[in-house]
């Protein structure tokens, strides 16, 4: 990648966390650059929380090193620039929303006036505003989420870490967490989003990280992964060898079984040149699908079946 | 700044969820059977008792009232703070609040000076509603009963629940919020009967049971405070009458209160420590 280290919001090396004998995070070695929307994929118990926590300097690293937005993680000024909204989301039930936001602002340094803007703008984003007078214990669980998520942003923070930001949200509130994502991508914010909610990465992310052990396995461009080769799926009749063969000059991996043959193709562009190639030859073509692979499949390609169980 | 934030949430905390005022309707209801039993007590002692030995028996009694009021915030002190950090640990409600701007040192010294707050307010009236009950209800008849050294004894006292508040700090950094308690106030206990050792030791002139309760005292000062703050307050003739149940036969000394102030400072000193490594 050689981003230099002020391009990057979060830099790890050799990250490693060990509870007891357990090894929570084997080796975090990850890159993110600053203004990207980045997926932490994994299987339960891969270490996605346990590396976010580290980040946020809730929890000591056994060894290796982390640095968020230049600093070194956990540093107190880095994070009045950051924003954290936890997976399991607690907080002090006894205060109205208006109250919650205002002391979270304050605990990151949010300036008073500041906070008389933000605080109703921000109950306004969040859909909550009808319901301020309210004590958070009353709150239900999507609307507890939504408040969570409005904290998460009083700082307007420059890195924000989402832990299953979507959990108890209804489809509006899922929605509504797609679009802050992408609004404060706009504003030029980073974005960690943990989710096992692989169709909601999907939408919102630019790259993710697939996590299996506390290693990344893999990271990649989520274009290139949704948009990259493409499976191609054919069924026609009078296909010769030679025509098969003849499809290399577009494709590769061709497997050919009778009226069925399968191809990969860089892209769907060429599909219009090789169909007129097939037609050329004579054949006769019933069916060309490109086969899209889904996060899913490709979740479940590098990280396994077993999920790492 | 972080910590004066603490502090208030802490403080506010108690008030919104009617903790502190529950604890001051009962410090009323303590003050009014108080007051009630007093008057009872001056009325008897008008018609049938010296005022020199009404003064006594006001006396005791006043004793008896404070030591109450140092148990009632003893425990108050435990109970309101037990939770504070352990339960919020497992709750995972402190991820929220330690992932912003303020160091693990503000938050716990906020909250710690939160409840600070709670145990002054709460002594500063129960400590004075007794005393002014007491001296103005004997005002008439004997002229005004009060403590002797009203505010070095309450200094004493209020040093007394900063030590406990320090010590269910330190264990609620490690263990769980029922264990915690369990520990405070089971070292209080130990310091409890320790003093009642060391007392009984001196009247039936046992230097190894006084040693007993001196070093019940060192692995925990808490309860020598109080008999440090009852030799402070207690008129000069029940002193010298020597062992009653609020008195002392034995005083601990001036070192060993200084002591308790060394020790407040290691409680929070190694809480801070703890809490600032732990994961959270």
């Amino acid at each position: 990648m050689n981003q230099s280290p002020d391009d990057l919001a979060i830099r790890t090396r050799d990250l490693r966390k060990v509870f007891g004998r357990k090894v929570a995070v084997s080796s975090l070695t990850l890159e993110v650059p600053r203004g990207e929307v980045f997926g932490f994929l994994g299987p339960n118990g891969a270490g996605k929380s346990t590396s976010v926590k580290m980040l946020l300097g809730l929890v000591r690293p056994t060894s290796g090193e982390a640095t968020v937005l230049g600093c070194p993680a956990g540093n107190v000024e880095a994070r009045r620039k950051i924003g954290f909204l936890p997976e399991h989301f607690r907080f002090y039930d006894w205060l109205t929303p208006i109250e919650f936001l205002r002391l979270h602002g304050r605990l990151n340094g949010v300036p008073q006036d500041d906070l008389s803007r933000r605080v109703p703008s921000l109950l306004d984003l969040v859909g909550l505003t009808p319901h301020c007078e309210k004590r958070l214990h009353d709150f239900s669980k999507g609307m507890l989420q939504r408040i969570g998520l409005a904290q998460a942003l009083i700082n307007e923070p420059d890195l924000i870490f989402l832990d299953e930001p979507t959990s108890g949200l209804d489809p509006g509130g899922r929605r509504l967490v797609r679009d802050i994502i992408k609004e404060q991508r706009a504003r030029g914010a980073t974005v960690l989003l943990n989710s096992h909610l692989l169709s909601e990465v999907e939408v919102t992310c630019d790259r993710v990280a697939f996590i299996k052990h506390g290693e990344v396995l893999q990271t990649r461009q989520l274009r290139t992964l949704l948009e990259g080769e493409i499976d191609v799926a054919l069924r026609a009749r009078k296909l010769s060898a030679e025509t098969i063969q003849g499809l290399e000059h577009w494709a590769s991996s061709i497997r050919a079984n009778g009226e069925r043959v399968r191809f990969t193709v860089p892209d769907t562009e060429v599909l219009p040149e090789v169909v007129r190639y097939l037609i050329g030859c004579g054949v006769e073509i019933y069916e060309v699908t490109p086969q899209h692979t889904s996060l899913e499949e490709q979740f479940l390609e590098i990280v396994g079946e077993d999920g790492g169980l | 700044m972080g910590a004066w934030i603490m502090a208030e949430v802490t403080f506010r905390e108690a008030a919104r969820k009617k903790l502190l005022w529950m604890a001051l309707l009962a410090g009323s209801a303590f003050l009014a059977l108080f007051g009630t039993g007093l008057h009872f007590q001056l009325k008897d002692f008008a018609s049938r008792t010296s005022p020199l030995i009404a003064r006594q028996g006001v006396d005791a009694l006043l004793m008896v009232g404070l030591y109450a009021v140092d148990l009632m915030a003893v425990v108050m002190t435990v109970l309101t703070s037990v939770d504070t950090l352990s339960g919020e640990i497992d709750s995972g409600t402190i991820q929220a609040v330690a992932t912003k701007s303020i160091t693990r040192s503000q938050l716990l010294l906020g909250k710690w000076l939160g409840f600070i707050g709670m145990l002054t307010l709460y002594l500063a009236l129960m400590v004075g509603g007794i005393t002014a009950l007491t001296y103005l209800m004997s005002l008439r008849f004997l002229g005004g009963v009060a403590p002797h050294n009203l505010l070095r004894g309450m200094s004493l006292i209020w040093l007394e629940c900063v030590l406990l508040l320090s010590v269910t700090f330190m264990f609620g950094t490690s263990f769980s919020t029922l264990t915690n308690g369990v520990l405070a106030l089971g070292m209080h206990g130990l310091a409890f009967i320790g003093g009642w050792i060391e007392q009984a030791g001196a009247l039936t002139h046992s230097p190894r049971a006084v040693n007993v309760g001196i070093a019940a005292s060192v692995l925990m000062p808490s309860e020598s405070l109080w008999r440090r703050a009852a030799f402070e307050m207690q008129s000069p003739l029940v002193g010298a009458v020597g062992f009653s149940p609020f008195s002392n036969a034995s005083v601990p000394s001036v070192a060993m209160v200084a002591y308790a102030g060394v020790y407040v400072a290691v409680a929070l000193g190694l809480a801070l420590r703890r809490f600032g490594r732990r994961d959270l």
